[in-house]
């Protein structure tokens, strides 16, 4: 009896609504595996119970999920804030192990092999501790996060992970990570990094899209521009002239060297590539010292069949689209990695605008579920867990999108809850139920 | 401070909602406003196929199918499925090395890709297909796949019918709008060509989805867009097959044309054209390669000589001239005309006559007088009232146009030759403008300038045998399923010859004839109990200025009171009209109107003719030279052959004892080889091709 008291205790506070969510995402993401790995000619439920094709394999894995699921909600909040720290160096040390007894599928040698054929991702995983990690740390009593010296050790923090994934070729993955920023702005950051941030992306696109002297007259044209604006100010005090003197010079430097030497020193061919195509541009890749430096021979000019095949997909559904089960290009196979990073494809083509519409809104939704469940947290760790799963899921949404719309080059994320893979679907089941048990415990201050 | 930043939670909020409307503008722009999108899906996706319907059958008269379909076998592959397929066993039933097989399936995975089934062994013979069909579960990824082929039952009537090929590029060009496309068959000569748009039925086309290596997962939309092939239409000739038959086989080994009309209708019973060759070795596999031997055969198997050559149609033109003359009135039925051994009229002494004597106008027919028609010719071209030659050969033309000469009768097949009727402006260039009736006088017996197809000289026979009028002869006698396109409506117009011409002269003319049979110069070709009218006609010809042995003429219709067949035969360079196409047509007309040859006497004429061999002295000569050439070739190759064996292997007896009796063989071969000329229905065409085999062989060893 006093079990069950328990039990429904536990349950006391749960937000359903996200439940009910995350229930509705992951069933529309099995639809999704199964409308693309669904053959005519073949006997489905035969092979859904066989347990060899990819629905059935993440019918598994989402069972698993609820169970893992249950067994959060079933434990007790000090746990995370006990642990948080614990977990976050366990999590760093898979990181490094791959680079010992790691298992390279496709390309990023970034898998651990487990038992029974299924592999764990430990970037993925480590969304997790690293958000726990920075909760901890912006709820200790001792951090002034105005205190430059903690945002510092906030940003390294949450970038550690982002900096192994990098040299394990998962870049991707790695840009997800800057989502703790907005956690950051969030609890204070000054949003000048947010502001400096876009402004340097912004013109890097310019840099891609403008020829170069073009940029450096437009650049300098602005800056006149300013000191005429403020000649005034400028009389007042010089300081403000050196400043914007200081930026015209930093900006042009970055269009004219930064930026042509990120491309092709720092990136991979392909990747450089990639960004350049997302842009309607080629790239030169006998450019690039990487790939020179790795094969003697001149690399393969990449194209971009994948965005390419996707936004065909996409744009052929229509208003309505094609109907379940009917998508041509679906059913041809034309969109690479279609049950993993580009299924959105697969559903844009099924479903047409008016689906992708109402399944984009259900994300939205959830998001700004989960910004107004922050907001009413009493204790710091769990307002600031929150923000970083919104943030992280919105970084992992914006960008698989971007990109199957060819709006953003592919860094090759996952669509949360959606795509093909165990480790993707059981770390974002373990971000949102981690959240509803804080959550459920609101009026408790956790530390 | 955590209240200080709350309103920062709404700008997370507000960033969100930019980022999601930005994604959601892109999603209008792609979805919406973007048609290429799915044009391009649609060019990925969907694949047309093409339904080739079953072309027409041609039946002949009594409804026998002497063109049909039959279905032939491909060996298809799938490379990438043809995994521990055991090469040398299949290799050794298609007759090919492991190192043809590599080169074909690297071929074909080149062509058509590595996952698409392609063909491996286009059109298996029937055995190779007995084979396979056992032993194709051992192959993997290996099937055998129907396809349509044209198959002639007969084996006859190759010129008539036609063959069908696949299109080339100049063929695409010519027909732009009738939506043929690279790889079609269409038919190139023959009923295939004339009536290719009713043989052909109509195209069909089938939707599938295809995915990303093209393979085909499904019908499109369950097929709601495809269109039903509708086969082609059958079409029914007058020819008789039976006839057809004989036709060919009295006519080979020899040179020359049978042509055979229903004068009542127009329909041609039977048009051989000899020497003649399979049509069946025109379809299949090797059909390129059997293309180029008779392209290249100096007798042109490939000529339909029933109306794509013209000659100077000898004594059977003096119908004509007769006919003409009787109705101008230059001469009547009693006139008589001496020839004393030469026609007297020019003082040339030119053109000899055979008989001496008087004769009039039916003895002159029935023993082909020259000086009479000579005559008559003449008077025709001198009378007053038409005040020189011109005008008057004008007028003999404008009768003689209406007899279907000069001009493209326009039977229903490909590349008929119109002839030539000799004009004034002809004579003028070459006699100057003050020629008279003399100049010309070769063309009163059908030597000079005048030339016709043996179709219109049929034809005439036709319209003899009719009094005055035809139907323009065709093969075609009906279309099932209506004729859509008016294909048959030239052939129902009734033709009349010029009205001056009364009936008095064509029954002259016909009883001349008739004595040509009974007592004339084809007294021989005679068939009791039939009252056939005919004409020989024996023709001078030249080549390269030596005279070559005469051109054997016979026209001939039956019988003569409602006649049913007319009949014209030539005989290139074999002997007199009388000898050898006039019992040939004897023998056609009584098969045709009795259904068989009566009596011993006559069943052996047919072996007679049948075996006699006339092939003209100078094809014979371009023959020899071929096969020197060829037997030059294989020498060549023997003594290589030889060479390689020696250095090989010295020791094995078998292989060394061969290549020394086979260049002894060669000089014994020219003699056999030379006059057999390719011939329906029996061995020379088989032997042809095996003779090919081995020469192809000891080429690739």
């Amino acid at each position: 009896m006093s079990n069950r008291n328990n039990i429904s205790s536990q349950a006391q506070g749960v937000d359903w609504t996200v439940v009910w969510l995350y229930a509705i995402l992951v069933s529309i993401g099995i639809l999704c595996i199964f409308m693309v790995e669904y053959r005519v000619d073949t006997n489905w439920l035969q092979t859904f119970l066989g347990g060899k094709t990819n629905y059935s394999k993440q019918l598994i894995f989402a069972g698993f999920c609820a169970v893992v699921a249950t067994f959060i909600l079933l434990t007790d909040s000090k746990l995370f804030t006990a642990f948080a720290n614990l977990m976050y160096a366990f999590g760093i040390l898979l990181m490094l192990a791959t680079f010992v007894i790691g298992k390279n599928i496709s390309g990023s040698k970034s898998w651990i092999p487990l038992v029974g054929g299924f592999n764990l991702q430990p970037v993925e995983v480590c969304k997790i501790f690293t958000a726990l990690a920075l909760a901890k740390f912006l709820s200790r009593q001792e951090t002034d996060f105005t205190k430059l010296k903690s945002q510092i050790l906030a940003g390294v923090i949450c970038l550690l992970p982002a900096v192994i994934s990098v040299a394990q070729h998962e870049s991707g993955m790695a840009l997800v990570y800057f989502s703790f920023f907005l956690v950051m702005f969030r609890e204070g950051l000054s949003p000048l990094v947010l502001i400096l941030g876009f402004s340097f992306v912004a013109l890097i696109i310019s840099t891609l899209l403008i020829e170069p002297n073009t940029l450096a007259i437009i650049l300098t044209g602005i800056a006149l521009l300013v000191i005429y604006l403020l000649r005034k100010s400028i009389k007042k005090s010089k300081g403000i002239l050196y400043l914007i003197l200081v930026i015209w010079f930093a900006c042009v430097g970055i269009q004219r060297f930064a930026v042509p030497f990120i491309f092709n020193n720092v990136l991979e061919c392909y990747q450089s590539a990639r960004v350049y195509s997302a842009f309607g541009k080629d790239y030169d890749c006998s450019l690039n010292k990487r790939s020179a430096k790795k094969t003697d021979k001149a690399p393969r000019k990449p194209d971009d069949y994948n965005v390419r095949q996707s936004k065909i997909a996409i744009g052929s559904g229509g208003l309505t689209g094609r109907g379940f089960l009917k998508g041509t290009q679906t059913r041809g196979k034309y969109v690479p990695e279609q049950h993993t990073d580009f299924i959105f494809a697969s559903l844009g083509e099924a479903f047409g605008f008016i689906g992708s519409f109402v399944f984009l809104m259900i994300y939205l939704f959830l998001l700004f579920r989960i910004i107004k469940i922050a907001e009413r947290q009493r204790s710091t760790f769990s307002r600031v867990y929150a923000y970083s799963v919104a943030s992280i899921m919105f970084f992992h949404i914006a960008f698989n999108i971007c990109m199957t719309i060819g709006l953003f080059p592919s860094p090759g994320v996952t669509l949360p809850l959606i795509s093909y893979g165990g480790s993707s679907l059981m770390s974002f089941t373990i971000l949102i139920f981690i959240l509803l048990r804080l959550d459920a415990d609101r009026q408790m201050v956790l530390r | 401070m955590p209240v200080f930043n709350q309103s920062r939670g709404r700008i997370i909020q507000i960033i969100f909602a930019v980022v999601f409307l930005v994604m959601i503008g892109q999603l209008i722009n792609l979805q919406l406003f973007s048609v290429k999108y799915k044009l391009a899906a649609e060019n990925n996706a969907l694949l047309r196929k093409v339904i080739y319907p079953d072309r027409g059958i041609i039946f002949d008269r009594k409804g026998k199918a002497i063109l049909e379909n039959t279905i032939s076998y491909d060996l298809q592959v799938i490379p990438s499925e043809a995994k521990g397929v055991d090469t040398a066993s299949l290799c050794s039933l298609l007759n090919i090395d492991t190192a043809e097989y590599r080169k074909r399936i690297r071929d074909l995975i080149f062509k058509n890709g590595y996952v698409k089934p392609s063909i491996f062994e286009p059109l298996l013979t029937v055995e190779m297909f007995a084979r396979l069909n056992e032993n194709i579960y051992k192959f993997p990824g290996f099937s055998l796949t129907e396809r349509s082929v044209r198959t002639y039952p007969y084996s006859v009537a190759g010129h008539v019918l036609g063959y069908i090929r696949e299109v080339d590029t100049s063929f695409l060009r010519r027909h732009k709008d009738e939506g043929y496309q690279m790889g079609d068959y269409a038919g190139m000569t023959g009923l295939e060509r004339s009536y290719e748009k009713v043989l052909m039925g109509q195209r069909g086309v089938k939707n599938y989805i295809r995915d990303n290596k093209s393979r085909i997962q499904g019908p499109y939309e369950n097929g709601m867009y495809d269109t039903a092939a509708v086969a082609g239409k059958n079409i029914h000739l007058s020819l008789d097959v039976e006839l057809q038959k004989l036709g060919e086989k009295l006519m080979s080994n020899k040179v020359g044309s049978i042509v055979a009309i229903d004068p009542q209708t127009g329909g041609i019973l039977c048009m051989v054209s000899a020497p003649t060759y399979d049509p069946n070795y025109l379809t299949g596999s090797q059909q390129r390669r059997h293309f180029a031997d008779l392209l290249l055969d100096p007798r042109l198997p490939l000529n339909n000589r029933g109306l794509g050559t013209y000659y100077s149609p000898g004594s059977t033109f003096k119908t004509v001239v007769g006919l003409i003359g009787l109705s101008e009135g230059v001469i009547d039925e009693h006139t008589t005309v001496n020839c004393p051994g030469y026609f007297t009229g020019c003082g040339t002494g030119k053109p000899k006559c055979l008989d001496k004597g008087v004769f009039n106008f039916k003895d002159a027919v029935a023993h082909s007088d020259n000086s009479y028609f000579s005559t008559v010719y003449k008077r025709t071209l001198d009378q007053p009232r038409y005040r020189g030659a011109d005008s008057a050969l004008a007028v003999f033309n404008s009768y003689a146009y209406t007899f279907g000469l000069g001009r493209r009768l326009g039977v229903d097949l490909p590349s008929e030759k119109k002839g030539n009727l000799p004009v004034s402006a002809d004579y003028r260039k070459i006699f100057g403008p003050r020629w008279y009736s003399c100049n010309v006088i070769s063309n009163a017996i059908g030597q000079g300038e005048v030339n016709t197809t043996l179709v219109q000289l049929a034809n005439v026979m036709a319209i003899i045998a009719n009094k005055g009028w035809f139907y323009t002869p065709h093969l075609v006698d009906s279309i099932e399923g209506g004729d859509e396109y008016n294909l048959l409506d030239p052939y129902k117009i009734k033709h009349h010859t010029d009205n001056r011409i009364p009936d008095t002269v064509y029954s002259a003319v016909q009883d001349g004839m008739q004595a040509v049979v009974e007592y004339g110069t084809a007294v021989r070709s005679r068939i009791p109990g039939i009252i056939m009218c005919g004409k020989t006609g024996t023709v001078e010809n030249y080549a390269k200025g030596k005279k070559q042995p005469d051109h054997s003429f016979f026209g001939a219709f039956a019988p003569r009171d409602k006649p049913r067949i007319a009949i014209a035969v030539i005989c290139e360079n074999s002997d007199q009209g009388a000898r050898v196409a006039a019992p040939i047509a004897s023998l056609i007309v009584e098969k045709y109107l009795r259904d068989s040859i009566a009596g011993p006497a006559r069943k052996a004429m047919i072996e007679e003719y049948t075996n006699k061999v006339y092939i003209p002295p100078l094809m014979r000569i371009e023959i020899a030279k071929k096969d020197s050439l060829r037997r030059l070739k294989e020498n060549q190759q023997m003594l290589e052959q030889k060479l390689n064996k020696k250095e090989t292997d010295d020791a094995s007896d078998d292989d060394s004892a061969k290549p020394e009796t086979e260049p002894g063989n060669p000089p014994a071969t020219p003699a056999k080889k030379v006059p057999i000329p390719k011939k329906s229905g029996e061995t020379p065409t088989a032997a042809l091709t095996i003779e090919d085999r081995k020469y192809k062989k000891q080429l690739t060893k």
